[in-house]
Formats: structure tokens, sequence, C-alpha cells
């Protein structure tokens, strides 16, 4: 399907009705609102699940759920927040922005695109459906052997952490290999690697995680589902075989997954900040570095987890370096985007309040990431509410408070409206200070010795204050979720015009209409500096003169518009079926690989791709 | 389709089509998923409690691999990577036929290779190392057994470009296809030489 601009707009209406139109689109945007709702749906259930088990905690000797239960509770909170909900949204933002930002007209690969989301939806319903079966994932997040192995979990519980896991890490490493492509290899003319925007960049760091880690817990998965169902000895020690084994394999991927789960919103506070202080991001090649550096340290540091299995003073002294080593460019991060507000002229809307959060707040989820780093600290804190504060303190007051920063600069452009800023304003404060009031008090509870996953404490052990003060803020947090629900779909109804450009913003993405057109841009912008949007908008009129002139002498373009498919939701259900095909019998497992292998044909051969 | 394509890569930020970069990215994956196969293959090295041992071991003294055997098997998938770049260079020339004849080639020297890693595996079974016998027999067979699926899909991919280049032929401008097949086949073939080196060559 190929056309030129003028004809473009009549394609889009006609194209772009109803569900089917949903199912088959390979358009980046849509997949990007796809990956989006889905995963605030997850955000939903995970945070439910927290308010359940805050309120279990709220008193000693609890009795709202069972220990069994809390155990699923605590498990499945974890894999939500993490695969299916911070993931997923920084996806969204991928998705959608990434090309927008790098001016292009789609990702590289649109069908694997869309098959990313169908596959990550099968891992989410995967993980989820274990609760209407009663066999709900139980082990921790971690799940470490030989707690997995048949002897100790002998229902599917463990299964259906592993199958969902490896359909995640499928669609994770293929949105990976799309968005390095996209991003290597489909900048706008003119936009050469260093003028790239920052939030462009932490993506391909990232994806280079995805795709160098994610391998690692596949591998590691394929052991532990290898030792459940064919009687191997990876991780059983009467046959010669290690439990660690687990544990460095696990956090081999493990703790690249954490700088997976933060560059998104450190890359989205490197666009905000700068849009509302209305200055250029203070020493952005830094910031770029720091970001790649973040990314090498990452894989070097997986054994802090691993203090306590004492793996020796070389060891432990190694990791400890490392880890502290990473607080480096962490740092110098934070005090480019402090620069970059210093003598700015600062709008305080709801995005900038967020991104202003998130520095609050990961700076102190940062500090007590540091005291992890050495060892002997780390033997006191471990499996304490002191770790649950700090990861509490980076994912939420760092990944959420990022995503929700780039939600309110980036709604505008997606939906063409803003969203309320008095609401999103009360939204912010009733949240900074209901994750405050949640998680600062299990620092003290930490110290004071308190266990993490344990289902209750009694009333003499003198922690029964800051658990009711930590269960009022978490309801806080619920609040300001609600708020924002109201806030979306208000606004989306009946939210003030955004306009192309609302905050005066200086990357490509303001240049076009909100929400985009199907091609996005009728012209491939000509790229300049690292602020293409600013330079055509405060250039002086000599300058404004030539670059109209330069406009009009470009010919039209050639766009090519790739038709919907349903081959992506077709190999996806196959994949299901291989899966699913490990709880029934073989013929299922055969029946789902000659599905895959049948939509991978025809996806070959399907024309106009 | 074919000069859009062409024209397509030349527009690309790189310079090279976006098929080629994904697919390097891809076998960057790659190198990590092989990497942790080999590293627990090699952390375990020596741990099984009970035989057979791959090399020399108590009860009998001697190992269970058969050298010689893999030698003769390395040495059918090494010179399948030789007839992978003849394939390459054929349809790249336009010479149809031969570029056909080197990838049934490529196609034949693999399935010879699996057949090997067949005997090799119905041959351990009969000596009494199954998957789940020791700590060697799950290291051994989950490593080469993957490596072995590798193989095979490279086998089909094989297979399905013959057809493809039989029944409507692949242009010089499509020669792309033949190219990321050959550059997963090496990839495959190169792993292999990793694992032949640390299982086979390096005694205990």
């Amino acid at each position: 399907m190929s056309t030129t601009a003028a004809a473009l707009p009549k394609l889009q209406e006609e194209a772009y009705r109803g569900a089917w139109s949903w199912i088959t689109t390979v358009d980046h945007k849509r997949i990007g609102i796809l990956y989006g709702m889905t995963a605030f749906c997850f955000f939903l259930i995970g945070g439910l699940e927290a308010l359940i088990i805050r309120t279990q905690l709220a008193v000693p000797e609890g009795t709202v759920v069972a220990p069994g239960t809390y155990n699923a509770l605590f498990t499945m909170h974890a894999l939500t927040m993490i695969f299916l909900v911070i993931m997923p949204i920084g996806a969204a933002f991928f998705n959608y922005m990434i090309p927008l930002m790098v001016g292009a007209r789609d990702v590289a690969f649109p069908r694997l695109n869309a098959l990313s989301y169908w596959v990550f939806l099968v891992g989410a319903l995967f993980l989820n459906v274990s609760f209407l079966v009663g066999q709900p994932p139980d082990v921790g997040w971690f799940a470490y052997a030989p707690l997995t192995s048949k002897a100790f979990s002998p229902t599917h519980a463990v299964d259906f952490y592993i199958f969902g896991l490896q359909i995640l890490g499928i669609s994770s490493m293929m949105a990976g290999f799309n968005f390095i492509v996209t991003i290597l290899n489909m900048r706008a003319p003119g936009m050469t690697l260093m003028r790239m925007p920052v939030f462009v960049w932490m993506t391909l760091v990232i994806q280079f995680l995805v795709v160098l880690a994610f391998p690692i817990i596949t591998v590691g998965l394929i052991f532990l589902q290898f030792d459940r169902f064919f009687g191997t000895h990876f991780y059983l020690v009467e046959a010669g075989g290690d439990p660690l084994l687990w544990q460095h394999l696990f956090w081999l991927f493990g703790h690249p997954e954490v700088y997976i789960l933060i560059l998104p919103a450190m890359g989205i506070v490197s666009e905000v900040l700068p849009t509302f202080s209305h200055k250029p991001l203070f020493g952005a090649p830094f910031v770029i570095f720091s970001g790649i550096l973040i990314g090498f340290l990452g894989f070097g540091v997986w054994s802090h987890h691993m203090f306590t299995t004492g793996l020796g003073p070389v060891a432990d002294a190694a990791f400890s370096t490392t880890t502290m080593m990473i607080a480096v460019p962490t740092a110098v991060k934070i005090f480019n985007w402090i620069a970059t507000i210093w003598g700015g002229r600062i709008r305080l809307t709801t995005a900038m309040l967020y991104a202003l959060g998130f520095i609050a707040m990961f700076v102190i989820g940062g500090l007590s990431g540091v005291m992890h780093a050495s060892p002997p600290v780390d033997l006191q804190q471990q499996d304490s509410y002191f770790v649950v504060a700090h990861i509490h303190y980076v994912l939420f007051g760092g990944s959420i408070m990022g995503l929700f920063a780039g939600t309110f600069y980036w709604f505008p452009k997606m939906t063409g409206r803003l969203l309320d800023e008095k609401l999103g304003k009360l939204q912010f404060w009733l949240q900074l200070i209901g994750l405050n009031v949640t998680f600062f008090p299990m620092h003290f509870l930490g110290v004071d010795g308190m266990p993490r996953r344990i289902y209750t404490y009694y009333g003499t052990d003198g922690w029964n204050g800051w658990n009711m003060v930590a269960t009022i803020g978490s309801y806080l947090i619920g609040v300001s979720v609600l708020i924002f629900i109201h806030n979306f779909f208000r606004s989306l109804r009946a939210g003030k015009p955004a306009g192309a450009d609302p905050w005066d913003g200086a990357t490509l993405e303001w240049t076009i209409p909100s929400p985009p057109p199907v091609y996005n841009f009728a012209r491939l912008p000509n790229v300049t500096s690292s602020r293409p949007f600013w330079d055509v908008k405060y250039a002086s009129p000599a300058q404004k003169a030539q670059m109209e002139k330069a406009e009009r002498e470009r010919g039209a373009e050639h766009i090519h518009i790739p038709p919907p498919s349903y081959w992506p939701i077709v190999l996806a259900m196959g994949m299901a079926v291989f899966f699913a095909g490990w709880f029934f019998n073989p013929f299922v497992n055969v029946a789902g690989v000659l599905i895959v292998l049948a939509a991978t044909f025809a996806w070959v051969y399907e024309p106009g791709h | 389709m074919s000069t859009a394509a062409v024209a397509h890569a030349e527009e690309t930020s790189l310079g090279q089509p976006h098929l080629k970069v994904g697919f390097w990215t891809f076998l960057g994956s790659e190198c990590l998923f092989f990497g942790s196969l080999i590293a627990t293959y090699m952390s375990y090295r020596g741990h099984s409690v009970t035989g057979p041992f791959p090399h020399h071991g108590p009860p009998t003294g001697t190992g269970i691999l058969n050298i010689p055997v893999t030698t003769i098997s390395t040495f059918v998938l090494l010179t399948s990577s030789l007839a992978m770049v003849l394939a390459l260079a054929a349809c790249q020339k336009g010479h149809r036929g031969k570029a056909s004849f080197w990838l049934c080639m490529t196609a034949l020297f693999g399935l010879t290779f699996l057949g090997f890693q067949a005997f090799e595996f119905t041959e351990f079974y009969h000596h009494g190392l199954s998957l789940t016998q020791n700590l060697f027999g799950c290291t051994f067979f989950v490593l080469t057994g993957f490596h072995g699926a590798h193989v095979s899909v490279g086998v089909l991919w094989l297979i399905s470009l013959f057809v493809i280049n039989q029944r409507e032929g692949i242009s010089p401008e499509n020669a792309l296809k033949v190219e990321i097949a050959g550059l997963y086949w090496h990839f495959v073939d190169i792993v292999w030489i990793v694992i032949f080196t640390l299982v086979y060559l390096i005694p205990d």
C-alpha cells in the first residue's frame, strides 16, 4: 500500500475502525496504546495485591489472608509490577514515541512489533490464569532453588512462573531487536547519534540490556523446567547440583533488569526537565555516557544480591566495588538534572512535579542502595523491610513517578487533549505523601529486625505503630491512582485541546499534529541539532527564510504504510498453545509448534511487507 | 519489491538493511544463551557423583566421549560452512543452479551432523548415560541438544531457501535472504567449535 502524503488522511479513516483493526494493527502508535492500556489494568491488579498485603499487615496477627495466600500475593505483586506494569508501560512509550522522536514513520519491523505485544499479552494471561486454577506462583519473584523443586512445590504454581516468564522474555527480546534497529537505522536525515534525544538513548541502552540479559534467565528457566518435568538435577544437591547456580543465573539477569526498569524513567525525566526549564539538558553527552556506563556496569554487580550466601571475601570485595562504582554515573545524572533546572524558566506542571519528585525519591532509594553495596551492612539488612523500603523508593518513587511524568507529558500528543492539571497536581502530592508515609517507616521496621515476606507478626515485636502508618500510606497511594483514573477518562472526553505543541517542546514529536497521523511525518524532518524543533521555532528571520526555501525545493515523498496483518496474533496463539501443552500433553506442544511454523511461513510470504 | 528493498537499504542510517542489523543483534543475544549453557557445563565439570564420565573417571577408567567419531561430525559441520559461503556467492552472482546445489549441500551436511548426533545420543544411552543419570548427562544433553535444535532449524531454513530458489529463483538483489541464513549457519558452527573444544578436547 503505497501512496503520497495528500491521499493519506482518507486512508486513515477507512482502515482504522473497529476491533478487528486493533487486532490486526501494525501501527506503532496503536501498539503503544495497547501496551499502555493493558499494563495499566495490571497496575490496578498489582496495586490491589499490594493493598491486601498492607491490610493484612496493618495490625499484628492479622487474619485477612491465610499464610499461603500471602506468599502468592507478594510473589504475584512483584511479578506483576515488574513484568506486567513497569516494563510494558516503558514499552508503551518506546512504541509510541521512539519513531516520532527519531523522525521515522514506524518501527523497523512493524509486524514483529505487533507480535511482541500479543506475546506479552499471552505471557501476562499465563501468569494470572494461575489464580483461576488456584495455583498462583508463591515462591517469590526470585524463585530460589530448591524451593522450586518438585519435592517442595508439587503443584503447577512454579510451572506458571516458568512459562509466564519464558513467554514474557520472548516478547521483550523481540521488541529489543526491533527497537535497536529502529533507533540505529531509522533516524531522520541529519540525526546523528549524539543528536538523538536522551530518552531515545536510554531506550537504546535498555534494549541492549534486554537482549543480553533475558537469554540468561531463559537458560535458568529451561534448567528449572527440565528439573521439574524431566528429572534432571541442575539445582538438586543430592546429585551434586548447586542451588546457587539458579541464583547466579537469576541475578545475572535480575540486576540488568533493575536498570531495564529505571532507565525509561531516567530517559523521560531527561526530556521533561529541559522542556519545563526551557533550557537544554545540562551536559547531555555526560548523561548519555552515564546511561551507557550504567548499562555496562549493570552486568558486573549481580552477586551483591548474594552476599549472604558466603561467596568468600574476594568475590564480596569485587562485587562491592563494582556496586559502589555504579553510584558514580547515577550521581552524574542527578547533578546534570539539577543543573538543568538551575536558572531555568521553570513551569511547575504536573509532569515537571513528577520529574522533580522522581529525582528526590530516587536519591533516597539510591542512598539506601549504596548501603547494600557494603557486605557487612548488607548482611544485616538482607531479607529485612529495609530492602523493601529501598526497592520501593527506586521502583515506585523512581520508575513509577518517572512513568507518570511521561504520561502527563505525552498524553496530549497521544490523544490531542491535556490531562487536567489541577487533578494531576492533587494526584501528585497525594502520591508523594502517600509513598513516603508507606515506605519510609519500612526503613525503621527493617533496622528494627522485621523480616520481609512474613504474613504476620506478634503485637509484642514492637512493630505495630509503623506498620499501621505504612498501611495508611498505601491507601493514600490508592486514592491518588483513583484520581488519575478519573482524570484520564474525563480528559479523554473533555480535556482542553492540546494542539501540536502544548509544552513548547524541543524534539521532533511536537512538530506533528496531536494525535499524529498514521504516517507520522508527511515529510521526513531534517535534523540540524539535538533540539530540532527549538531550532525552527527560535530561528532568526534569515534562518527561517533559508529553511522555507529548502523545504520548497524538496519533492514529494513516497510513503509506504504496511497493511494490517493477523499473522502476529496467530503466531502468538501458536506460542500460547505450545506452552499450554506442558500442562496437558505433548500433542498440544506439537500442535503449537505446527501453528508457529505455519504462521511463520505465511508471515514471510505475506504481500506488502 | 526487490528494487524497493535495495533502495530502502540505502536509505538506512547505518547503510545496512534493517534485517541484517537486527539479525546481528539476535546473534548477540544467542551468544548469551549459549554462553549460559556452556558456563553451566563448565562449572559442573567433574561434579557428577555417579558415572558414566566424559573423559576418565573412577569406575571404568575410560570416558564415554568418542572423540574420533565426533571429530568426523565436526569436520562435516565445518565443511557445511564452506558450502554455505559458496551458496551465497552463487546467489549473489545470479547462478541459480549453483546456488541450489550448494544450498542443498549445506543442508545435507547439516543433516549428516544431526545423524551423527542422533547416533552419539543413542550410543550414550546404551552405555547408561541418560538425561537424568548424572550432572554430566544433564549438562551435556541440554547443551548439545539445544545446539542440535539450532542446527535443525537451520536445516529447515536452508531447505526452504532451496525450494524457493527452485520454484521462483532468488535474484542477486534478494541474496540478503541467503546471507542472513548464512550468518545464522556460521554462528551455529562457531558455537559448535567452542562446544567441541571445551566438552570433547579438553580433558577434566
